[in-house]
C-alpha cells in the first residue's frame, strides 16, 4: 500500500471534533498564578511613573514588576534576517522608558485568579508624558535621540538599471500601498511557565512553530543552558506566521515562574491580541518599469517603505527583505534594483504573515504587468506570457539572496501553469460573458496574478525514528504543527519508507526535550525538509529491520520486503514472514539474537540543503461591483499552483482554500487602522473584518505535479502560501476591469468606501 | 465582586453545584469548573462564536452569557455530542470532509450546526449558508466546513 499522494484520511481530527485537543489555555497546573500585562495607552510618551500600591493591596496579587523587575533580561533577538543596524530598535520584554505603540507592556500582574489579575491590572495607575506619534512610513522621524526611524535600508538588484531605463520604449510608474493585516489565528496567544526545583528544570507550555529557537533564547536570556529548558507544544490554533515567534509575555511566565516559585498561566484576550502580537505586510511602493516595444521587462526599479511599528522583533528584515528578493516573480527581469526602507512608526510591532513580503510584492509586480499591457495595448495575458522565464532555462539563477541563500528557481512551467489556469476557468468564453454583462451596465471583470512561491527553507532538519514492541512507529521531530497537517504528512511519508500502515505511524513533534535540534515550522519548510529527513530515516530503519529480520528468516536481506508492518519473504511454500514488532523484540537490548547490532529498530536521518526550492502559481479572479455601496463581490476565483508532488491532494486543497480565504480578507475587508493620535481602531472582530461563509466564494484549485523539484528524491515543494500569495493582485486587476479603468486600484484593501471613492472621481458612477 | 452565588449546571447531563462570582462567564465555568475544555474562547466579545454551546437546545455564545443565568439550564458541548465511541455523523462529517485544520474553531462550529440541525432538518442551503456565516474560521476558508454540514444534514435526515 502506497500512501504518498493519496488523500488519505488526517490522523489528528478524532481529539479535536471530541473536544479533547489540548490548546495553551487547557494547560493548567495546581498552585498556578494568572499574569495580566499593562499595557501602554499612548501610542508614544515618556513614562514618569507607575504607581502599583492600589493594585498590591488587591487580596490575591502576588507581584507586579516594572521594567525595573526584570531590567537584567536582554531584549528578544532576532530570528531571521538579522541587518546591520537593527540591535538598537529590539523589544525589551517590559517598556524601558518609553512607550512607542498602544498594547506596548509596561507592567505584569500576577494573581491567585485570571480575573483579580485583571483587576490588579486595571488598578495600576501609569502615568505617561505623551509624545507625538508617528504613523507613516514614508515620514522620518527620531526613534531616541540621535537614532532616526530608519534602521536600515534592504539593497538588492543587478545589472545595469539606469542603462535599461535610458534605453525604454517607455517607462510606467506606479505607486502603490498594501495595508496592515495579520494572521490572527482563533486560538489567542498563551503560555505557561513552570519551573521544577527538584530537577532545576524550566518548562513553558503552549509554545508553537520554533520551540527550539525559543527555548535556546528563553534560556540564554534567563542565563540558563539550554538543556534546562524545555518547550512543549499543544495544539496549536492557528499559525500563518504570527504565532509561536518568542515575544514579551513569553519571557515573562517562564522569568515569573522561576522568580515566585509557582506555575505562571498567561492567555492573550483577543483585544491583546489585535494590538500586540504581530502585525504584518503595510508597505508603500514607488516602483518603475522600463519595457521595450513589444513589453518586455528591461528593468525595474523599486523603492519602498515597510512599517515596522514600535520595534524591530524577531523577524529581523525578513518581510522587506522577501519583498525585495521575490519581485520579480516568474518573468526575465534583466536589469533589477530595490530599495526597501524599514521604518519604525508608533504601531503594533510587524513580523511575518502568510506568504510575507510576496502578498505585497506580488500586489505590485502584478499591477505593473496590467500597467505594461494597458500602456502598450496589449492583453495581460500576453504581456505576462513575453516575459515568462522558460521551462528551458532552468534552474534559474536570480542574482539576488534571501534568507541567506541564493535565489534559484529549482524548476517551473510557468507558461504551461498559465493555459491550465486559463482553460480552467474558459478564460476566452468568460471574457465574452463579462462583455455581454458589462453591455447590459453591470461593473463585472476579470484579473488575474501569477507568482513564484519559495518553500523548504533548510539548513537542515532531522528525525529519529524508533519501531516499538507493539508495532507502533515513532517519529519524533523539531518541526512544529500549527494545524496544518504534520502529523499526516510525515506519517504517509514515514509509512511508504518503511513499509506499515500510516496509522501505525505517532509522530511527535515541538518538543524540546524528545530532540535536541529543530528549526519548526515556517516558510513553507516541514513537508520539505522534515519529510525528506523522515524518508531517509525510515530508511534506515528498514535497512535495519531487514537485517536482522534476514538472519531470523534465514535468508538475504534483498528477498525480504516489508509490507503493513509484515517482513516477507517469498510467496508460495517459500513464504515466511513476521511482523516488524517482532523484529523489535530481537533487538532489544537483552535480545540474544541481535548480535553485535546497536540495540533498538530505530534510526535517526538528517536533511541539509543550502537553497530552497520554488513552486509556482496562477490566481483569476472574476469581480462584481455594486457602483452604490461599493462593495466587492467575488463570484469565481481559480487558484492552480503546482507542488511539485502532492503527498496529500486534500491537505494541499486545503491549505490553498484556507489561503485564499485570508487572501480576500487583505484584499477587501482586512485592515488595522489608527487614529492621527495612534490609537488602533481595530480591536474587536466587529472593526477588524475578516471574512466569513458568506463572502468566501466556493473556488476552484487545480493541484499540479509538472515540476517536481530537483533537490529532493520526492520532488517535494511547500503548500502553504501559494493559496493566498495573488490574491490581492488578481482581485485588483478583476476590479480595473469591472470598472474598465486599468490602474484604478492602487490600494489593498480595496474597501467601500475607497471603491465609492475612486467611482466618485471617475464622475457619473 | 466577590460574593459568590450558587449555580447548578448540567452539562451533557451531569450535574454540577458551583459557587461563582456573578461576573463569572459561563464558558469560564463550563471551562474551569466544569473541566470540559473542548469548548474554546476565540474573542470574548460573541463574534467568532468558538464558544458556541447549546443551552436548553438553542445555540448560545457561552462568552456572553454569565454562569448565573445559565442555572439549572441543559447545557451541551462538544465532549457530549459523541455517543460513547460513536462519533456524531457531524464529527464524522468534519473529518471526512476536511472541514477542519487547527481544530479551534470546530467545536464551536459542531455546536452551532447542530443545535440548528435539530431545529431545522430540512433547512434550505442558502439559510445553512448564513447560520454558518456566524463563525469564524481562520484555516479552511469555510467550504469544507460547509459540504460537511450539508452531508451530515443528508445523513441525519435519512436516519
Amino acid at each position: 500500500m502506497v500512501f504518498v499522494g493519496r488523500s488519505v484520511p488526517r490522523l489528528e481530527d478524532r481529539p479535536l471534533v471530541t473536544g479533547r485537543g489540548r490548546f495553551a489555555a487547557d494547560v493548567s497546573f495546581p498552585h498556578m498564578l494568572h499574569m495580566r500585562v499593562v499595557r501602554s495607552v499612548f501610542a508614544h510618551g515618556r513614562i514618569v511613573a507607575i504607581d502599583t500600591a492600589a493594585a498590591r493591596a488587591l487580596p490575591g496579587v502576588a507581584a507586579i514588576w516594572t521594567f525595573d523587575d526584570i531590567a537584567h533580561i536582554p531584549p528578544i533577538d532576532f530570528r531571521l534576517t538579522r541587518v546591520e543596524g537593527l540591535e538598537p530598535y529590539r523589544q525589551t520584554i517590559l517598556a524601558r522608558e518609553r512607550v512607542r505603540y498602544v498594547g506596548d507592556p509596561v507592567a505584569a500582574v500576577f494573581a491567585e485568579d485570571p480575573y483579580v489579575a485583571e483587576d490588579a491590572a486595571d488598578l495600576v495607575a501609569v502615568e505617561i508624558e505623551e509624545l507625538p506619534a508617528l504613523l507613516d512610513a514614508a515620514a522620518l522621524g527620531e526613534f531616541e535621540p540621535g537614532r532616526a526611524t530608519e534602521p536600515a535600508v534592504i539593497r538588492k538588484g543587478y545589472g545595469d538599471v539606469e542603462g535599461a531605463f535610458r534605453s525604454a520604449h517607455a517607462v510606467i510608474e506606479l505607486d502603490l500601498a498594501v495595508g496592515r493585516h495579520s494572521g490572527v489565528p482563533m486560538e489567542t496567544r498563551g503560555a505557561i511557565g513552570r519551573y521544577d526545583a527538584a530537577r532545576d528544570l524550566l518548562e513553558m507550555y503552549g509554545a508553537a512553530k520554533v520551540p527550539h529557537w525559543n527555548r535556546d533564547n528563553i534560556a540564554r536570556m534567563l542565563g540558563r543552558d539550554p538543556s534546562t529548558v524545555h518547550l512543549h507544544e499543544g495544539h496549536v490554533g492557528g499559525g500563518f506566521g504570527i504565532r509561536g515567534e518568542l515575544y514579551p509575555e513569553d519571557v515573562l511566565v517562564c522569568a515569573a515562574a522561576v522568580k515566585l516559585g509557582r506555575p505562571v498561566k498567561w492567555i492573550e484576550d483577543r483585544r491583546e491580541h489585535l494590538i500586540a502580537a504581530n502585525h504584518s505586510r503595510q508597505q508603500r511602493h514607488r516602483v518603475r518599469a522600463a519595457v521595450d516595444a513589444q513589453g518586455r521587462l528591461l528593468g525595474i526599479d523599486d523603492e519602498y517603505f515597510h512599517d515596522q511599528g514600535g520595534y524591530v522583533r524577531t523577524h529581523g528584515a525578513t518581510v522587506p527583505d522577501l519583498a525585495a528578493a521575490m519581485l520579480p516573480g516568474p518573468y526575465r527581469v534583466p536589469n533589477y534594483r530595490a530599495a526597501g526602507h524599514i521604518r519604525l512608526t508608533n504601531k503594533t510591532p510587524c513580523g511575518t504573515y502568510r506568504a510575507p513580503g510576496r502578498y505585497e510584492s506580488t500586489f505590485v509586480r502584478e499591477r505593473l504587468m496590467d500597467a505594461v499591457a494597458a500602456r502598450l495595448g496589449l492583453s495581460g495575458v500576453e504581456v505576462r506570457r513575453r516575459n515568462f522565464i522558460a521551462m528551458s532555462e532552468m534552474p534559474y539563477e536570480r542574482p539576488v539572496d534571501t534568507l541567506g541563500t541564493h535565489v534559484v528557481y529549482d524548476s517551473g512551467d510557468y507558461a504551461g501553469l498559465l493555459d491550465k489556469a486559463l482553460a480552467g476557468i474558459g478564460w476566452d468564453n468568460l471574457q465574452e460573458r463579462l462583455r455581454a454583462r458589462r453591455a447590459k451596465g453591470e461593473l463585472v471583470g476579470a484579473g488575474l496574478g501569477i507568482f513564484v512561491e519559495k518553500s523548504g527553507l533548510g539548513p537542515f532538519d532531522g528525525v529519529k525514528i524508533s519501531v516499538d514492541t507493539g508495532g507502533t512507529v515513532e517519529v519524533v521531530t523539531g518541526a512544529a504543527s500549527v494545524g496544518q497537517g504534520v502529523e499526516t504528512v510525515i506519517a504517509q511519508i514515514c509509512a511508504d519508507a518503511l513499509g506499515v500502515d500510516y496509522r501505525r505511524v505517532r509522530v511527535v513533534h515541538g518538543q524540546t526535550d524528545r530532540i535536541a535540534f529543530g528549526l519548526g515550522a515556517f516558510a513553507s519548510r516541514v513537508t520539505v525538509m522534515t519529510g525528506e529527513a523522515t524518508r531517509i530515516a525510515a530508511g534506515r530503519v528498514r535497512a535495519k529491520a531487514l537485517d536482522m529480520a534476514a538472519e531470523l528468516l534465514q535468508c538475504s536481506a534483498a528477498e525480504l520486503d516489508i509490507q503493513d508492518g509484515e517482513v516477507r519473504r517469498g510467496s508460495g511454500l517459500l513464504r515466511a514472514s513476521m511482523r516488524i514488532e517482532d523484529v523489535a523484540r530481537h533487538l532489544l537490548p537483552s535480545s540474544r539474537t541481535r548480535g553485535q547490532r546497536e540495540p533498538g529498530l530505530s534510526a535517526e536521518g538528517w536533511f541539509f540543503t543550502d537553497h530552497m526550492n520554488y513552486p509556482y502559481g496562477v490566481h483569476i479572479a472574476q469581480v462584481s461591483v455594486d457602483a452604490d455601496t461599493g462593495g466587492v463581490t467575488v463570484e469565481r476565483f481559480l487558484v492552480a499552483y503546482d507542488i511539485g508532488k502532492a503527498v496529500n491532494p486534500m491537505l494541499v486543497q486545503g491549505q490553498i482554500l484556507g489561503g485564499f480565504a485570508q487572501g480576500l480578507g487583505g484584499a477587501l475587508f482586512e485592515e488595522f487602522l489608527y487614529d492621527e493620535r495612534g490609537e488602533p481602531l481595530s480591536v474587536t472582530f466587529a472593526d477588524y473584518l475578516m471574512p466569513t461563509a458568506r463572502e468566501v466564494p466556493d473556488i476552484a484549485v487545480i493541484i499540479s505535479e509538472d515540476a517536481p523539484s530537483p533537490r529532493n528524491p520526492l520532488g517535494l515543494k511547500g503548500a502553504g502560501e501559494g493559496g493566498v500569495n495573488a490574491v490581492g493582485a488578481a482581485i485588483a486587476s478583476a476590479i480595473d476591469d469591472a470598472i474598465q479603468v486599468p490602474g484604478a486600484i492602487t490600494q489593498l484593501p480595496v474597501t467601500p468606501q475607497r471603491l465609492r471613492a475612486i467611482l466618485r472621481a471617475l464622475g457619473g458612477l | 465582586m466577590s460574593e459568590k452565588a450558587a449555580v447548578r449546571l448540567s452539562v451533557n447531563g451531569q450535574d454540577y453545584a458551583l459557587e461563582v462570582e456573578p461576573r463569572r462567564t459561563l464558558v469560564d465555568a463550563i471551562r474551569e469548573d466544569c473541566g470540559q475544555t473542548g469548548t474554546h474562547i476565540g474573542c470574548e466579545h460573541g463574534v467568532c462564536g468558538a464558544c458556541t454551546v447549546l443551552v436548553d437546545g438553542e445555540p448560545v455564545r457561552s462568552c456572553l452569557m454569565f454562569a448565573v443565568q445559565a442555572d439549572g439550564k441543559a447545557i451541551r458541548t462538544v465532549e457530549g455530542l459523541a455517543d460513547g465511541d460513536n462519533l456524531h455523523p457531524l464529527q464524522r462529517a468534519f473529518m471526512e470532509h476536511h472541514g477542519l485544520q487547527c481544530g479551534f474553531c470546530t467545536p464551536g462550529f459542531l455546536m452551532l450546526a447542530a443545535g440548528v440541525l435539530e431545529r431545522e432538518p430540512d433547512i434550505s442551503d442558502e439559510d445553512l449558508l448564513d447560520v454558518l456565516s456566524s463563525n469564524l474560521c481562520r484555516c479552511t476558508g469555510y467550504q469544507n466546513i460547509i459540504k460537511a454540514v450539508r452531508a451530515a444534514a443528508a445523513e441525519m435526515r435519512a436516519r
